[in-house]
């Protein structure tokens, strides 16, 4: 059984830590980009924002001010038990995302639509998501927090199987021209798309593809990582950088996550995690053990799954 | 090349605003204010009265909401600082200029040459951008002090008027001068050069969108 203390602790450091470390890859990515930028003002902003990750991890404060929305993600291994069951874990959740809030501090970002009511601790209606995945085995959980920003640079389309890949790259396109011009979208950003599924789906599959993937990782279906890589390469090729000013580094890694859609349709969304890609990661055993990452590792075979039954044996030998 | 650096007060005069070109880097000392929508239109659509001595006190007007708490005992901690995109609030700007005398507006993704020319310049402001735009926690080690908050209870921690003494606060990168011109939109005309090129081989999306025309009585397919 999984100690639901233990689920509020560990929700509240992960708040912490992912406001203020930026996660490995993504801080790799980003010297290689301030490396090879020529562009004086681009080169300029990267070099900013590199010594703002440092500024932020010695003074244990937030490195964006804005704290964008905070979600989580959780993911339970099929024999996982929680104490006081679902409903507890959420109101851990919900608990740990107020206190993080005061204790950071964040700022507390979330209000009514309408109304505009604040309650100063980034929790109200349907605040945080929360989202679930299972696997197939394990009685451990992950907890995923992360904290998206970017109002700009999420887009979504509905295409159709005549708009081909040349409407996909055109879409492409019109995001990171519409949202990268004055560095809206705080890029140079990972950028996440979503092909396929419903329209629900569809932004759900871009969204988890910019924040649940590290910058390096690869979709399991090669023609898909290909499409990655060109992605990657026609956004840095448009001439702009960070902020929108002269420069190659646009997009730090394009990630491509897909679901079967309706036969007539391909609808497409795009989504930009930012200059400050907030995500931190821990794994929770029923002893009490808790193992810290960045990496989320959310898109497992399971995950993306064809088939009508789960067969892991018979897949592995195919 | 690399950009020039340079320190600037909250109460700038004249000489130096002019002094100061597109591109530059420019760091701060002395009072600046934070105010955006709930501020404007508290102040100029209610017209409350604003809480401070404009602009002798600050003239530096920050599009932002800080990542602040006020703790139990009434002090305050801010901890990062990130400015929000100034565009949304061109609509008050021209009438809270003339109202506060701000000489420097410092938010994110600046406004159009056409605002600059407009109102900027008839007042003497310019534009300050933040860098990056998420450095947040570099602008917070330019916070020397949190001098008060006005409007919390009213506007909540987000809307509300924090007073921040500043010191070497920055970088922010100016981006609009005293003939009005803009550095974004310097920037885009040079990108807009490769345009041509990058969209070689596609063509308009099947279903259009009303946007992709303005024309109502359209249909889309
Ligand atoms: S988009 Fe990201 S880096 Fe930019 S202000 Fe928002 S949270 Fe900060």
């Amino acid at each position: 059984m999984i100690a639901n203390d233990l689920v509020f602790d560990t929700a509240k450091t992960l708040m912490e830590k992912a406001a203020i470390e930026i996660p490995q890859d993504y801080h790799e990515g980003l010297k290689r980009a301030a490396k090879s930028e020529e562009g004086d003002l681009s080169s300029f902003v990267l070099q900013a924002m590199l010594d703002n990750y440092e500024a932020a991890k010695q003074d244990r404060s937030a490195m964006c001010g804005d704290t964008g929305v905070p979600r989580w993600f959780v993911k339970l291994g099929n024999e996982a038990q929680l104490e006081g069951g679902m409903v507890a874990l959420e109101a851990a959740l919900r608990r740990a995302t107020a206190q993080a809030t005061f204790d950071v501090p964040l700022r507390p970002n979330r209000v009514h639509p309408l109304w505009r009511t604040d309650h100063n601790n980034n929790v109200g209606i349907g605040a945080p998501e929360i989202e679930y995945g299972f696997e197939p085995e394990g009685d451990w959980i992950d907890l995923i927090s992360v904290h998206k920003g970017g109002l700009f640079g999420s887009d979504y389309r509905m295409l159709f199987p005549s708009d081909g890949m040349q409407g996909i790259k055109r879409f492409y396109l019109d995001s990171l021209m519409a949202f990268g011009k004055r560095g809206l979208a705080c890029q140079p950003a990972i950028i996440g798309i979503g092909l396929g599924g419903s329209k629900d789906i569809c932004m759900t599959l871009g969204k988890r593809a910019s924040v649940l993937r590290t910058v390096g990782s690869k979709n399991s279906d090669p023609r898909i990582a290909a499409l990655e890589d060109e992605l990657t390469a026609l956004g840095n090729s448009i001439g702009m950088g960070a902020m929108g000013f002269v420069g190659s580094n646009m997009v730090i890694d394009c990630n491509i996550e897909v679901g079967y859609c309706h036969t007539g349709g391909m609808p497409m969304s795009v989504h930009a995690f930012c200059l400050s890609s907030r995500r931190a990661v821990a794994r929770i055993w029923p002893d009490g053990r808790v193992e810290y990452r960045t990496d989320p590792d959310w898109f497992t075979p399971y995950q993306r799954r064809e088939t009508v039954d789960w067969h892991p044996l018979r897949e592995a030998a195919e | 090349m690399k950009p020039r650096e340079i320190r600037l007060s909250t109460t700038p005069t004249p000489e130096a605003i002019a002094a100061l070109r597109l591109g530059d880097i420019v760091y701060l000392d002395g009072l600046m204010y934070t105010a955006r929508e709930g501020v404007y239109i508290y102040a100029l659509e209610d017209k409350a009265n604003i809480p401070m001595e404009l602009p002798s006190q600050s003239a530096a007007n920050f599009h932002c909401s800080p990542a602040a708490r006020i703790n139990a005992d009434g002090s305050f901690d801010m901890g990062a600082v990130t400015a929000t995109a100034s565009f949304r609030f061109a609509k008050w700007l021209p009438e809270w200029m003339e109202k506060t005398g701000a000489k420097l507006i410092i938010g994110k993704g600046g406004m159009s040459s056409k605002d600059y020319k407009s109102y900027f310049v008839p007042n003497g402001a310019i534009y300050l951008s933040t860098v990056g735009y998420g450095t947040g926690a570099l602008l917070g080690r330019g916070v020397e002090r949190v001098e008060a908050v006005h409007w919390n209870e009213r506007l909540g921690l987000a809307q509300a008027m924090w007073v921040i003494k500043c010191n070497k606060m920055g970088p922010f990168i100016v981006a609009s001068d005293l003939q009005g011109n803009c550095l974004f939109e310097r920037e885009n005309a040079k990108i807009a050069q490769n345009i041509e090129r990058i969209y070689e081989g596609t063509k308009p999306a099947v279903l259009k969108r009303y946007g992709e025309s303005d024309d109502r009585a359209d249909e889309v397919i």
